[in-house]
């Protein structure tokens, strides 16, 4: 019994298929590699020295025990300003969703406006934020929270809209018609069905912002990121692995903490 | 009449609800103690706002390049893309390979949880950090910035992959494994294929982060590309308008890349 010609057909066209995209991925990862100057010998060779590096320093020596004070310090001072950047740009997040989602906007042309300065805030990386706010900021912790601030309102708004878009629309309906209005609608329907949400999305970016927050640190000397990059740099390498650890701690026991929170909100 | 001003009570005061108000509270109890906490080193905040705003009035207006040309500035952007691209690709393979033996349905317990907390490790160490422990075998440069990236790229796809791979339907797993497939049939003939929407929509979600985290690590550790233009303008030559162009650019292409993203998910109806 053979297989009927049209499904033979069939199999060899998929077949082809696969082949020429294989054949484009394989092209664009040498094309890449070469663009990069990137070597997979020296790529591989670099993962037993990092493993070797985090095996004999992640045991801290007495030289990182008297840095833990310090970086406890720097450690809250980063969760403080995640958590601050994360509040704030929600706060402004929730009034420009407002004015973007379809079921409440007072206008279209309001909502066209605030949906680009979203888009701008959350497509500029923050570590380019950093970097435009260093020049005026300088080297503060000010500079940090602002970025981290932009990128989450761009970010949040845009979820927000979204979230009022799919959620907001009977109940707004129903408000409408019974003679509410706009700012009472906006207080009474969309604000309670979805706090639990827009809290959950709130939790989701204090754990982003921490991770972000880090490499910001490195850029405007402020934080956890600037007390690693000192360590690092100065080769004392058991205290900087500390810092590592440190984050993981709290970067865990955050993202814990949130989806043990998000299972009782929502 | 008095009665008609009191609320009728929807709800009660659910666990969810206590719990909801209390979160809120201590955020924005977080949030008003750090004015009072944070050490701002009295930078005269109002100077710093109208410096800002000239800086981002004359960064739009002026865009300038001194230090690089045109053409030297899109070469840097095709730099970046590449490492997006090539970290987001040898992410996704290994994820690929090690996710099916992250998902519940498909591996043993044992080796689910040790993947699991492995990659949990993993993308709790932000991106820079593996970038720089990498380089301390490597040298500041692109290898440690690809391999720091693909590491947490495979963090995160793996939990994206094996968590699409768990939500397949457990009937047809058993089915399949009742007419006698193998485990390698199992994936590769329903598995891989009926997970194929996800793990597409996934993949470029991270393609669009890692161009971010490429500029991130351009700027911040070595890794070349238009990240290094942009901390050099900022950082070193202090030029508002050279910021300004790097930064028209790497919008103009987050943009396009987040459209791309965007489309995919709508057409893949992938949650995040």
């Amino acid at each position: 019994m053979s297989t009927p010609l049209a499904v033979r057909e069939v199999l060899v066209r998929r077949n082809l298929t696969f082949l020429a995209g294989l054949a484009v991925v394989g092209a664009l990862t040498v094309g890449s590699s070469l663009v990069t100057d990137f070597s997979f010998s020296a790529g591989i060779a670099s993962i037993p020295k990092a493993l070797g590096w985090m095996a004999v320093n992640f045991i801290p020596n007495a030289r990182a025990l008297r840095a833990l004070p310090n970086i406890g310090i720097k450690l809250a001072e980063t969760v403080l300003v995640s958590i601050m950047a994360t509040v704030l740009a929600a706060g402004a997040a929730l009034v420009l969703a407002i004015l973007a989602s379809r079921t409440t906007r007072p206008h279209p042309a309001a909502s066209a406006v605030v949906r680009l300065i979203a888009s701008v805030c959350r497509n500029i990386p923050v570590v380019a934020w950093a970097m435009i706010f260093l020049l005026s900021f300088g080297q503060n912790v000010l500079t940090g929270l602002l970025s981290l601030f932009i990128g989450t309102v761009g970010y949040l708004a845009r979820a927000y809209a979204e979230a009022i878009d799919e959620t907001a629309d009977s109940a707004v309906e129903a408000l409408h018609a019974s003679g509410a209005s706009w700012l009472q609608t906006v207080a009474q329907a969309v604000f309670p069905a979805l706090m639990p949400q827009l809290t959950s999305w709130m939790l989701y970016m204090v754990e982003t912002n921490i991770r972000d927050a880090t490499l910001v640190g490195i850029l405007t000397g402020t934080g956890i990121g600037f007390l690693f990059d000192v360590y690092y740099k100065s080769m004392n390498y058991s205290s900087a692995a500390l810092v590592v650890i440190g984050v993981v701690i709290v970067v865990i026991a955050i993202e814990t903490a949130s989806n043990a929170l998000r299972k009782i909100i929502l | 009449m008095k009665g008609t001003r009191r609320h009728i009570r929807l709800r009660g005061r659910s666990a969810s609800s206590v719990a909801l108000r209390a979160t809120l509270a201590v955020l924005v109890g977080i949030t008003v103690a750090g004015f009072f906490l944070l050490d701002t080193k009295h930078l005269n905040v109002a100077r710093a706002g109208a410096r800002l705003l000239k800086d981002l009035g004359s960064m739009m207006t002026h865009p300038a390049a001194l230090h690089f040309s045109i053409p030297e500035a899109l070469k840097a952007i095709l730099v970046t893309l590449c490492l997006g691209f090539l970290t987001t690709f040898l992410g996704a393979v290994l994820a690929l390979v090690f996710g099916l033996f992250a998902a519940r349905n498909l591996s043993r317990p044992g080796l689910v949880a040790f993947l699991k907390g492995l990659v949990a490790f993993i993308r709790a160490v932000p991106t820079v950090l593996w970038v720089l422990i990498f380089a301390i075998g490597a040298g500041l440069g692109s290898v440690a910035a690809i391999m720091g990236m693909t590491f947490h790229s495979f963090g995160y796809l793996l939990k994206a992959y094996s968590e699409s791979f768990e939500e397949i339907d457990g009937e047809i797993i058993e089915a399949l494994k009742a007419s006698g497939a193998n485990w390698l049939q199992i994936v590769t003939r329903a598995v891989i294929p009926s997970s194929m929407g996800p793990i597409i929509s996934w993949t470029f979600m991270r393609f669009e982060i890692n161009f971010t985290n490429a500029v991130a690590m351009g700027a911040a550790a070595g890794a070349g590309g238009i990240g290094y233009d942009l901390f050099m303008a900022s950082g070193f030559y202090f030029n508002t308008g050279e910021v300004g162009t790097i930064t028209w650019l790497i919008l103009l292409v987050a943009i396009l890349l987040e459209i791309g993203a965007t489309r995919l998910k709508r057409t893949q109806h992938v949650q995040r």
